[in-house]
């Protein structure tokens, strides 16, 4: 019963906090990108409270708002890791063997690339072009640019966050 | 607030000194600018940490005949961060935060140039000057005029760099017929990649009958390995709104979009404090300029989708709904954004603008080749020494950009091939190295101009692994409207993977032919028109590869996991059982001191062994 | 006028008609796949390219509007190529169990494939796997079968304007799905059924009831009775070749007996038990200033709507069951008395033009004294599958007649199956109940013919009554909108989830998309409906001898104590999403 609590509370909250969001926002159509974005940067995914929230606010079908988010590859609808880490493979990168990265990447971490480690701590994902195609290959670590970057390096980075908390 | 012409020419005339000292470099007082990339790249590299110390360092030393400035990308990625002391020129490069005591108490307070901070030219010369660099000799920056020169976040800086000169030129004594007709004789061809005549795109707008438009600047960079547009806008852009402003005069509207994509933070930045001083300054907003012209713009994010990049696609996502294209006809310019008479053009083609309406329509025909007239800007990539953007006059051979401008192909590496316009290009190869580049020749030899994005690849790759990357990108991207790029496109990709498997078989490679052509002539938009290019283009200069794959079951460029095999070099093996130590899946037999083999059956290509043995005997 | 050639024949052609529409008229076949006149016109399937002479690329004959001197080849190598490779990728994604699929036969995939010649899967390859969803009473929705057309995306939004179903993902992974991928039956949809009628594959079809009423009629313990829904008799035919909109009452109950019913019954019956009470309870909201407008209640899929999303006007609602429930009701009460038969034995069976109806049945309030008013519901659809299943030649039957006492219904019950219908039923009787005398009066023309939404006043007793029907839930949607906004005077309003009425239900027989665009079937099925109240004994509920009688022995008066027990229900809101 406790838990179930808990749960409301969370779901409560985040209903709050969504409709605060989206008070900002005029009720347009058009408007539904930005503020998925924001929603999306808010949480690291886009939970299914501030789905059925903007929905009645914006009066855009729940499915429609389902679509656009499965479309957009920004948009996801699972937590991310507390480390998101994140592989280029946009064409400079692929060129210079970021392949091999995401390769070992998958193999250190035990999961897939859009999966997150059981225990929260580290998600996968891979992007298409960064734009620091001068320093290929790239990786990132949530905000943090890793370029120039080899199997060796890469492995050493993550031993790092490995080692926090 | 708001100002008037007059006003703006003032701030114009009192920031001056800035474009003296940095353009003209001949000013006599003893000023210094350190401009500072801070760029997406330099950025990565931590060029704003620099920043901070090299103020730090002024304050503390109260030094004050210098300022830092936040500059867009210089085009030299690969050598950032990159600092420039001005009117010296000095170019630094490679700098780390270590390195700014030096600068300033050598060079800034000493006068003498921190030497091993200064870049090499490719036989080894040391070059002092950013104007020495072979990289910038042979470019002509019209586009990037502003990148690298003046700090984005300051709208002042811009103006005083001739910013806003064009539209007040426009508003002040052109007729709208005057601009598109200025445009249309420019010969400016869309820099999107299919080089559509954009004045005559401006005129198609014009004469539409309808009293709301549309303005759009396509921002959705979306091929993988360009980054042009992205340098325009985090370098230079008020050149954008600037432009934008004047195409909504030229057509009839009052209201601009950008769609930029949500993955270019620093862009998005600096777009959303150029709008907010432009609207400050009357340059956006009612009545701009204390004219009867009204203009505003806004940002729409794009939120990772590739074919949102393609012109319908992105007036649905502005819309707030799925990228997914609309058939064509009826075109924007007729029924766009909410049904109405939407102008789109991207960032590239916007950004010539203002050097159109200031310098004519004649210097700018001037420049290029018979049909396609100005510069294009490149992404340069790959395997080649200098990696970044340039510049160049539309005729520039391959050969030219390649080896002039980036330095040739590292690691004394052959070159293969140059890949242009992203996964709707194609590869081209060394034979038509000496093509001069314009939207013609490109498609000629089965490639095309795209965006700007070129990766030059050497000879360790193999092309039939580069058209499955390009396929896989087009199949995690289709928006899967269509039937032949939603289904086709996964079924060419599973036919590569069967190839690159070394599964093929001969049948495959026409099966592969039948199904792209069939792809090409009856997808919905262009980027399934476009998505078999990079198979179409790679058949047809490097079928032998494609048949090496199928027939003999070897790649030659050695890429393919599944053709190769790992072998251990019997004359070069001492027997120390290392490798077999080594090896995950026990595939390597042998007794300590005599010569060990590798079971081809169990081997599964993980290269452990060949960092385990200490005598390459493993290849 | 625009002249253009069309495989070397000339055609001349209005501006705006598009190259299929054009080539129709001179008798040439364009394939199409994901084309739906007005509904559905993106372009997707690349099943109608055709090549124009000096483009490059194939024209969307679908969309692509004629141009002045076009020529146009509809049928040349490349274009039959490039449509096989279309159909070819298709069927490599498609769950090809043709055999065991309920559309086998009136599939528009099937039918190219075979047209096209079409022998092996080229480019076979990765297929995508889901999960059937059959959660809800009414709808299956097979993802495995979807061939991405968004047809039924289309009706959903564009037509109903609902927007329970919308494309998902992208490339390769696209699907149709539901807000998070929930059931049907736990999001916004109403079972309108709607898309099960614009699917061009198997991929959404009704919820199978046949086998649970074969066990019914096998069962020698159990009374069985079916009855039929108006919109029934006027479009079974066509599932056995006949034309569109024939009657086969006489057949249709010759068939239901072989099938061994024990009683046939017309839910006409039922329907003139609506009226009776439906018509009473307006007299008295406007007598004694109950909740204004009153709305009509027959249609499930519409209460669905309203519960869902109009929770704050439920008031309107007629508190009336549907017919089928309403005789299910008297059925099992007072027939079940007057043959001395156990209801707890009786089965009711109702055929139904509906899909909703399956799931109408099953609320928790459709019972009375604990014991269900219907227990299982079949579609226009499963009828005809029960009849050839049950090796039937339909057209060798002779025709024969509902059972008595209660086979006989007025013609005003028979017009339930059209929009307007209930309208024009409930104000035969209740103007004449107003009045207190018989009225000359029975057509009321205005309500009448499929526009979406209907508007008129009439005068009753020297009291003007404004009037408004409305067909599909796009137009029902705009009608709460204005009652809900305060900006509507209506007395009396009529709602069907389905554009069009029963007849045009989502359990009626399935039409191709070139049928839909080329026939107005409505109008034909529409016209027999109206024929047989035109040749019926009694034009008014309250004339029908039949529901004279049971009112006399049994409910006594329409509103009444009982009639509420068995003919009456309650409404609540429903959250919209249970996800």
């Amino acid at each position: 019963m406790e838990n179930e609590k808990c749960v409301n509370c969370a779901e409560k909250k985040l209903q709050d906090e969504t409709r605060e969001l989206l008070q900002k926002h005029e009720k347009r159509k058009d408007g539904l990108i930005k503020i998925l974005e924001e929603v999306q940067s808010k949480y690291g995914y886009i939970p299914k409270v501030s789905q059925l929230e903007i929905s009645e606010y914006l009066d855009i079908p729940l499915a429609e708002i389902y679509g656009v988010i499965t479309f957009y590859s920004r948009f996801t609808l699972k937590p991310k890791g507390k480390y998101n880490v994140s592989i280029c493979l946009g064409t400079a990168c692929f060129v210079k063997g970021s392949k091999e990265i995401l390769q070992s990447a998958k193999e250190k971490l035990g999961i897939d690339e859009g999966e997150t480690t059981t225990d929260g701590k580290f998600s996968l994902d891979t992007t298409r072009c960064i734009g620091a195609c001068g320093l290929a290959p790239v990786f990132t670590i949530n905000d943090e640019v890793y370029g120039n970057s080899t199997v060796k390096k890469f492995n050493e980075v993550l031993d790092e966050y490995i080692k926090k908390d | 607030m708001k100002k008037t012409i007059d006003e703006i020419e003032k701030i114009r005339w009192e920031r001056r000194s800035d474009l003296d000292l940095r353009v003209n470099r001949n000013t006599p007082n003893t000023q210094r600018h350190i401009l500072v990339c801070n760029g997406t790249g330099c950025t990565s590299s931590k060029s704003p940490k620099i920043m901070e110390k090299l103020e730090q360092l002024i304050k503390e030393k109260n030094i004050e005949n210098v300022r830092v400035i936040k500059t867009g990308c210089f085009g030299l990625c690969s050598k950032g961060p990159i600092l420039i002391v001005r009117p010296e020129d000095t170019f630094y490069s490679l700098v780390k935060i270590e390195d700014c005591d030096e600068i300033i108490n050598s060079h800034i307070l000493g006068g003498q140039i921190v030497q091993r901070l200064l870049t090499k030219d490719l036989n080894g010369n040391i070059v002092n000057k950013l104007d020495e660099l072979p990289f910038y000799k042979k470019q002509k920056r019209i586009v990037l005029k502003n990148c690298g020169l003046i700090n984005p976040e300051d709208i002042e800086e811009y103006i005083a760099f001739d910013g806003y000169k064009a539209l007040i030129k426009v508003l002040s004594s052109m007729s709208r017929d005057e601009v598109v007709e200025e445009v249309s004789k420019s010969g400016l061809r869309g820099r999107g990649g299919a080089g559509f005549p954009t004045g005559k795109k401006w005129s198609f707008v014009k004469a539409e009958e309808e009293n709301q438009k549309y303005v759009v600047c396509n921002a959705d960079e979306g091929d993988p390995g360009a980054f042009m547009d992205r340098s325009v806008l985090e370098g230079d852009p008020h050149t954008i709104i600037e432009a934008m402003t004047i195409a909504g005069y030229a057509i009839g509207a009052n209201q601009g979009y950008i769609y930029v994509r949500a993955e270019y933070p620093i862009a998005v930045k600096r777009l959303e404090i150029a709008i907010k001083q432009a609207r400050d300054y009357g340059l956006l907003g009612q009545n701009i300029l204390n004219t009867e012209f009204s203009f505003d713009i806004d940002i729409r994010l794009g939120a990772g989708a590739f074919v949102c990049g393609e012109e319908t696609a992105l007036l649905e996502s502005i819309e707030g709904k799925r990228g997914q294209p609309r058939l064509k006809p009826p075109y924007p310019a007729h029924s766009g954004l909410w049904g109405k008479p939407t102008l789109i053009n991207n960032v590239e083609t916007y950004a010539n603008i203002t050097q159109i309406i200031l310098n004519g329509s004649e210097w700018y025909s001037s420049i290029g080749t018979e049909t396609s007239k100005g510069t294009k800007v490149f992404a340069l990539g790959g395997n080649v020494n200098n990696v970044g953007l340039v510049e160049v006059p539309m005729g520039t051979t391959l050969r030219e950009i390649i080896y002039d401008i980036g330095g040739g192909i590292p690691n004394g590496r052959e070159f293969k091939a140059a890949q242009t316009g992203g996964p709707s290009g194609g590869c081209i190869p060394k034979q038509y190295l000496d093509t001069q580049i314009d939207y013609e020749s490109l498609k000629a030899i089965g490639s095309m101009m795209g965006s700007g994005g070129l990766i030059v690849m050497d000879d360790t790759k193999c092309m039939v692994n580069i058209a499955k990357f390009y396929l896989e990108f087009t199949v995690s991207e289709s928006c899967g409207k269509c039937t032949p790029c939603r289904i086709g496109t996964k079924r060419m990709l599973e036919i590569l993977e069967k190839i690159c498997d070394g599964r093929g078989n001969e049948h495959d490679i026409e099966k592969l032919k039948v199904l792209a052509d069939s792809i090409v002539k009856s997808s919905v938009c262009g980027l399934g028109q476009t998505a078999p290019n990079p198979v179409l283009s790679t058949m047809k200069y490097f079928m032998d590869e494609y048949e090496e794959h199928v027939k003999d079951h070897k790649c030659k460029a050695k890429e393919c996991k599944n053709l190769t095999q790992i072998e251990i070099d019997p004359e070069k093996c001492k027997g120390c059982d290392l490798c077999k130590k080594s090896c995950p899946v026990q595939a390597i037999s042998g007794e300590i001191r005599e010569i060990h083999t590798i079971d081809q059956n169990k081997c599964i290509k993980c290269r452990t062994c060949l960092q385990a043995c200490p005598f390459k005997a493993i290849h | 006028m625009i002249k253009l050639t069309i495989d070397n024949i000339p055609v001349e052609v209005q501006e705006g008609t598009t190259i299929l529409e054009a080539a129709r008229l001179v008798n040439i076949n364009i394939p199409t796949l994901c084309f739906l006149k007005d509904i559905n016109e993106y372009g997707n399937c690349r099943m109608c390219i055709v090549e124009v002479e000096g483009r490059n690329n194939f024209a969307t004959s679908c969309i692509q509007k004629c141009e002045e001197g076009m020529v146009v080849h509809t049928h040349t190598k490349k274009v039959m190529d490039a449509r096989k490779m279309v159909l070819d990728l298709t069927l490599s994604n498609h769950h090809k169990d043709c055999l065991t699929c309920v559309r086998s036969g009136n599939c528009e995939l099937q039918k190219l494939a075979i047209q096209y010649n079409v022998k092996e899967i080229e480019y076979a390859g990765e297929q995508s796997e889901h999960t059937v969803d059959d959660k809800s009473p009414s709808i299956v929705r097979d993802f495995n079968k979807c061939v991405l057309c968004k047809r039924c995306v289309a009706t959903c939004k564009n037509v109903q304007d609902i927007g329970a179903i919308e494309a998902t993902n992208r490339g390769f992974e696209s699907c149709i799905s539901t807000a998070c991928d929930a059931s049907l039956n736990d999001v916004d949809c109403t079972f309108c059924g709607q898309c099960i009628m614009s699917c061009p594959v198997g991929a959404l079809r009704e919820k199978d009831s046949t086998e649970e009423v074969w066990k019914m009629i096998h069962n020698p313990e159990l009374f069985t009775i079916v009855q039929t829904a108006p919109a029934v008799r006027v479009a079974l035919g066509e599932e056995f070749g006949y034309p569109i909109g024939t009657n086969v009452k006489g057949k249709m109950v010759t068939a239901l007996r072989r099938l061994g019913f024990d009683k046939i019954f017309d839910t006409n019956t039922g329907a003139d038990f609506t009226i009776m009470e439906e018509a009473n309870e307006f007299v008295e909201r406007i007598s004694n200033g109950g909740t204004m407008p009153m709305m009509t209640s027959c249609c499930p899929a519409w209460v669905r709507f309203a519960e869902k999303n109009y929770p704050d006007l439920l008031e309107h609602l007629s508190s009336c069951k549907s017919p089928h429930q309403m005789f299910g009701g008297v059925l099992k009460s007072y027939y079940a008395k007057v043959n001395n038969i156990d209801p707890a034995k009786i089965r009711v069976i109702s055929v139904m033009p509906c899909i909703a109806k399956k799931f109408e049945r099953t609320r928790e309030e459709m019972e009375s004294d604990n014991i269900r008013d219907v227990d299982s519901v079949i579609t226009t659809r499963e009828l005809a599958r029960m009849i050839k299943q049950h090796d039937i030649e339909f057209s060798e039957l002779e025709e024969t007649e509902f059972d008595n006492p209660m086979g006989e219904a007025s013609g005003a019950a028979a017009i339930f199956g059209v929009t307007g219908g209930v309208m024009e039923a409930a104000l035969r009787t209740a103007a004449d109940v107003l009045e207190g005398k018989d009225l000359g009066r029975i057509d009321y023309e205005a309500v009448r013919g499929k526009e979406g939404i209907k508007k008129a006043t009439v005068t009753v007793a020297g009291k003007e009554i404004k009037i408004v029907v409305a067909s599909s839930l796009k137009n029902a949607r705009i009608i709460m909108e204005e009652i809900r906004n305060g900006k509507a005077d209506y007395d009396f309003v009529e709602i069907m989830a389905c554009p069009g009425g029963c007849i045009m239900g989502g359990g009626q027989p399935i039409k191709s998309s070139k049928q839909r665009a080329t026939i107005d079937i409505h109008k034909l099925r529409s016209d027999s409906i109206y024929t047989i109240d035109e040749k019926s004994t009694f034009r008014k509920s309250h004339q029908n001898p039949a529901i004279i009688k049971i009112y006399d022995e049994f409910l006594k008066k329409p509103c009444g104590e009982l009639a509420h027990k068995y003919l009456h229900t309650e409404y609540k809101e429903e959250p919209k999403y249970n996800i």
